[in-house]
């Protein structure tokens, strides 16, 4: 092993998805004990590469090269052998075993478990003392939040000899401190000479702890720049190919009526699981309500209630001044008729079906509308009619109506979903992360779109995850933590610090 | 394995006709080379099997009708899997729901006969239908209410109309005096027309349930992919969660598809009882309904291709009699075999050859694509 060979190197690495070509001749190569960002934005290749790297796919063409060697990788377990460990966005762990039982599983040793529990209790206990990875090892997997979940999986990689970390997105559902925490991790991983390499495609991880970073852009590497020599603004030129605007431009609100607000909502879900608890929120005409919070604290269920689709267990909901709560009106289709427009949080499960058309999604929750509809017969010139507006209105690419939903890129999709529900002119827009695996130039776009809805004297709410979002959109926050408002402040007040600790559920929030 | 092989890259394009015609035609082509090893083996020549198939199935009037009134069936039986595949329910129950249906049908006939032909023909459709549609709704009401799933219900129900229809053939149903387990024959007027009554043909079962199956094949395509109720079916067998945020009602659309399904393998009653016993038997659903899954699958659930499926096991049911009867080795059993390995490859097997077809297509494809 030569010390000078970087530990992970890649060349001219190959992919195709059929016709899609999805990394072209992507060069790379990661030095020893550095911390590699990989930007890029949704579908630009990132994870198909990284995916290859780890075994779940082979490249077309292109060779990989471990410590200077040449390695075959066909699938994970030689890519383990290799030293490469991965930890994936979504958590690989099974939910009712303990830690330990989770870092042994498929390296139980033997038929017998004990000897390889006993062996992995003390290996473990090295490790988490060499990289301060404190974690019980006994503990439910279950019962533990998602940050040590996290840690979780790191450990689990290290127990199998890993050299080379991959972490993908890793703090999409962190709050802003245990992001913190994480990054302290890979500090000292560093220091003790593993390599790690950092996909996201957020700027701010990028610039806090990488040493180098390498640009993504439609399957191709676009540039490899030491971290210290670059910025923000240059990182996002990079990845989008023009220059974006970062932060939202926008004038102050001109806040008016309420059109809806929840009064002491509470949910419990069929386990008699207490969800929201005493929800009490105001959104008003000509303003945006932003909802910040680490995925998973009663903002889903906050938002279905909102759209209909749930009914709360206690407390009213409050439309234009009526209490609709127990209203026949109060569900999904009817909703929309008297003016609200939903667009959810998770497009591919909920705001679109997929294997249907563009056009025939965009009929969906009004499709019994006279517009769409002669008699009985659905009128298909009006839906392809309506989608050929919305696709030219929300710059839609590609522009073929006929194409199935599942043809359009992430941020199209989004796209597709906003233009059905604002084309309607709703008097309220629920919005649930409205830029979540968008493309940063149609996250501008989504952004402008939202802020002259808000202009023309709308209601607006906007759930999401990405507290810059939230920051940036929204004029006023409410902070979500374990199904109950910790506090709600004026968007001017809001500093990450502040929002991050009100997303732990600590309670300083300032009243508006 | 990960979900990012389902995430990441749009699907490549495949020529429709691929998925449409050419799979189809290889699971056939497999499931015929297959039965030729096996005949060969049991000492025929396949090749002669072959044309005695084709012959009995197509090569004369009389093997036309009898093709055409399998086929009838096996329209109906199809359509019936086909309309709750679309709605994501596997609806294998319709061998029961065609015995109910038969029942519906034949109570209308037996006790309604006081009404002239363009009354009691009518009533005993709707019959089947309903009859039919309720033994399909209750399963549908557990499965979308109470979460039982309808794969269990549903064979269950097979066996509970298997023994409710014999227990009112021997006990109550049975024609006074009668040794067997069937009713007293229908007065003849309630009979449905056969072909041969009017048109110059010889006699076959073939009757004009044929047309009327033919039109559901229409009915079904302007209903799913024409009006806002076959959507709101679509949608919610494609993807319930966004049925349920577009306010679309899941449960009623899943008991609303599996009473049109359940309808649908009624009318095997009115083709088989109606049309042609003219009394109430005892299995006159022979394996129809089962066979409509494949029916479906290979006539992806559109009905142009359950025609055409309808059709080929309409043949095969034919023109197999033909060949137990004409070649020596061959018996009833040998030809369920050959009729087994259809199922099986274009049933159970379907996406066997998929993916390496697709491949072909898709690496032509790319190789002509210009790069986005």
């Amino acid at each position: 092993m030569t010390t000078s060979s970087p530990a992970l190197e890649l060349r001219r690495v190959n992919k195709w998805f059929g016709a899609v070509h999805a990394n072209k001749d992507i060069s790379l190569s990661v030095g020893r004990g550095t911390i590699h960002g990989i930007i890029g934005e949704n579908g630009a290749g990132k994870s198909t590469l990284m995916s290859i790297v780890y075994g779940f796919y082979q490249a077309d063409e292109g060779e990989i090269l471990v410590n200077g060697s040449p390695y075959q990788i066909d699938n994970p377990q030689a890519s383990i052998a290799a030293g490469i460990g991965m930890v994936h966005q979504h958590f690989m762990l099974v939910d009712t075993f303990t830690v330990l039982e989770n870092i042994i599983l498929g390296v139980e040793g033997s038929a017998r478990l004990a000897g390889g529990l006993e062996h992995a209790r003390a290996e473990l206990a090295r490790l988490e003392k060499e990289y301060s990875l404190e974690v019980d090892v006994d503990a439910v997997v279950g019962d533990l939040p998602v940050g040590i979940r996290q840690r979780v999986e790191i450990l689990k990689a290290l127990y199998r000899g890993a050299e080379i970390l991959i972490l993908d997105e890793p703090t999409g559902v962190l709050t802003p401190q245990e992001a913190d925490h994480l990054f302290r991790i890979l500090n000292t991983l560093r220091e003790q000479g593993k390599t790690v390499i950092l996909i996201t495609h957020k700027l701010r991880e990028i610039m806090a702890i990488t040493d180098n970073v390498s640009v993504m852009r439609r399957g191709e590497m676009v540039a490899h720049v030491a971290t210290k020599d670059t910025d923000r603004e240059k990182l996002a030129e990079l990845m989008v190919g023009r220059s974006v605007l970062l932060r939202v431009e926008k004038d102050d609100a001109q806040p008016a009526e309420t059109v809806m607000s929840m009064r002491h909502v509470r949910y419990l879900d069929r386990d008699g699981v207490s969800r929201l608890k005493d929800i009490n929120l105001d959104i008003k005409a000509g303003e945006i309500l932003g909802i910040a919070g680490v995925s998973g604290n009663g903002q889903s269920e906050l938002m279905e209630i909102l759209g209909g689709t749930l009914r709360p267990s206690e407390g009213q909901i409050i439309y234009k001044g009526e209490d609709i709560t127990n209203s026949a009106n109060f569900n999904a289709r009817d909703l929309r008729k008297i003016g609200l427009g939903h667009v959810p949080e998770d497009r591919h499960r909920s705001g679109l079906v997929l294997s249907f058309s563009a056009y025939e999604n965009t009929i969906l929750g009004y499709h019994d509308r006279p517009e769409y509809n002669k008699g009985t017969t659905l009128d298909n010139s009006s839906m392809i009619a309506h989608c050929e507006k919305h696709i030219e209105k929300f710059d839609v690419r590609p522009t073929d109506p006929t194409l199935k939903a599942s043809g359009f890129s992430g941020g199209n999709q989004q796209k597709l979903v906003l233009a059905r529900e604002m084309e309607q002119d709703p008097d309220i827009l629920l919005v649930g992360q409205p830029t979540r695996g968008v493309d940063i130039g149609a996250i501008e776009f989504i952004h402008q779109q939202l802020i002259q809805m808000r202009d023309a004297g709308k209601a607006i709410l906007v759930v999401s995850v990405e507290i810059d979002e939230v920051m940036s959109l929204a004029d006023r926050i409410a902070v979500m933590f374990d199904g109950a408002i910790v506090g709600e402040l004026d968007a001017k007040d809001a500093t990450e610090t502040k929002l991050g600790l009100m997303m732990a559920g600590v309670k300083e929030g300032v009243e508006a | 394995m990960s979900d990012t092989s389902v995430k990441f890259g749009s699907p490549a394009k495949v020529p429709a006709w691929v998925n449409l015609v050419l799979v189809p035609l290889v699971n056939l082509l497999a499931a015929f080379l297959l039965s030729g090893v096996v005949i060969l083996i049991i000492g025929d020549n396949p090749l002669q099997a072959m044309e005695v198939l084709i012959y009995g199935a197509f090569g004369y009037e009389e093997a036309l009708g009898y093709t055409l009134y399998y086929t009838t069936n096996f329209i109906f039986t199809g359509l019936a899997v086909a309309i709750a595949f679309h709605c994501g329910l596997f609806n294998i129950g319709a061998e029961g729901q065609a015995m109910i249906g038969g029942l519906g049908v034949g109570l209308v006939a037996l006790y309604l006969d006081v009404l002239p032909f363009a009354l009691v023909v009518p009533i005993a459709i709707l019959a089947a239908a309903l009859f039919g549609g309720f033994w399909a709704a209750v399963p549908a009401y557990l499965q979308a209410k109470r979460g039982s799933h309808i794969v269990i219900t549903t064979i269950m129900f097979n066996f509970i109309a298997a023994s409710v229809l014999t227990y009112l053939l021997v006990e109550v149903l049975i024609a006074p005096g009668g040794q067997s387990p069937e009713s007293r024959e229908f007065a003849e007027h309630t009979w449905l027309p056969f072909f041969h009554n009017f048109l110059p043909l010889p006699e076959t079962p073939l009757n004009i349930s044929f047309i009327f199956a033919l039109l559901l094949c229409v009915g079904f395509y302007y209903l799913m992919w024409h009006t806002r109720w076959g959507y709101e079916i679509r949608v919610t067998g494609q993807n319930e969660t966004a049925a349920k945020y577009a306010g679309i009602s899941p449960a009623r659309n899943i008991i609303l598809a599996m009473i049109i399904s359940g309808a649908l393998a009624g009318f095997v009653g009115v083709n088989e009882i109606l049309g042609v016993h003219h009394r109430l038997i005892l299995e006159f659903t022979g394996g129809f309904g089962f066979v409509g899954i494949a029916v479906a699958l290979m006539g992806r659930n559109h009905p142009v291709g359950i025609f055409l499926a309808a059709l080929l096991f309409g043949a095969l049911y034919q023109g197999g009699s033909e060949l137990a009867f004409e070649m020596k080795n061959i018996n009833r059993e040998m030809v369920i075999v050959i009729q087994g390995l259809i199922i099986l490859f274009s049933g159970a097997l379907e996406h066997m050859f998929r993916p390496t077809i697709e491949n072909f297509f898709k690496k032509r494809s790319s190789s002509a694509a210009v790069e986005a």
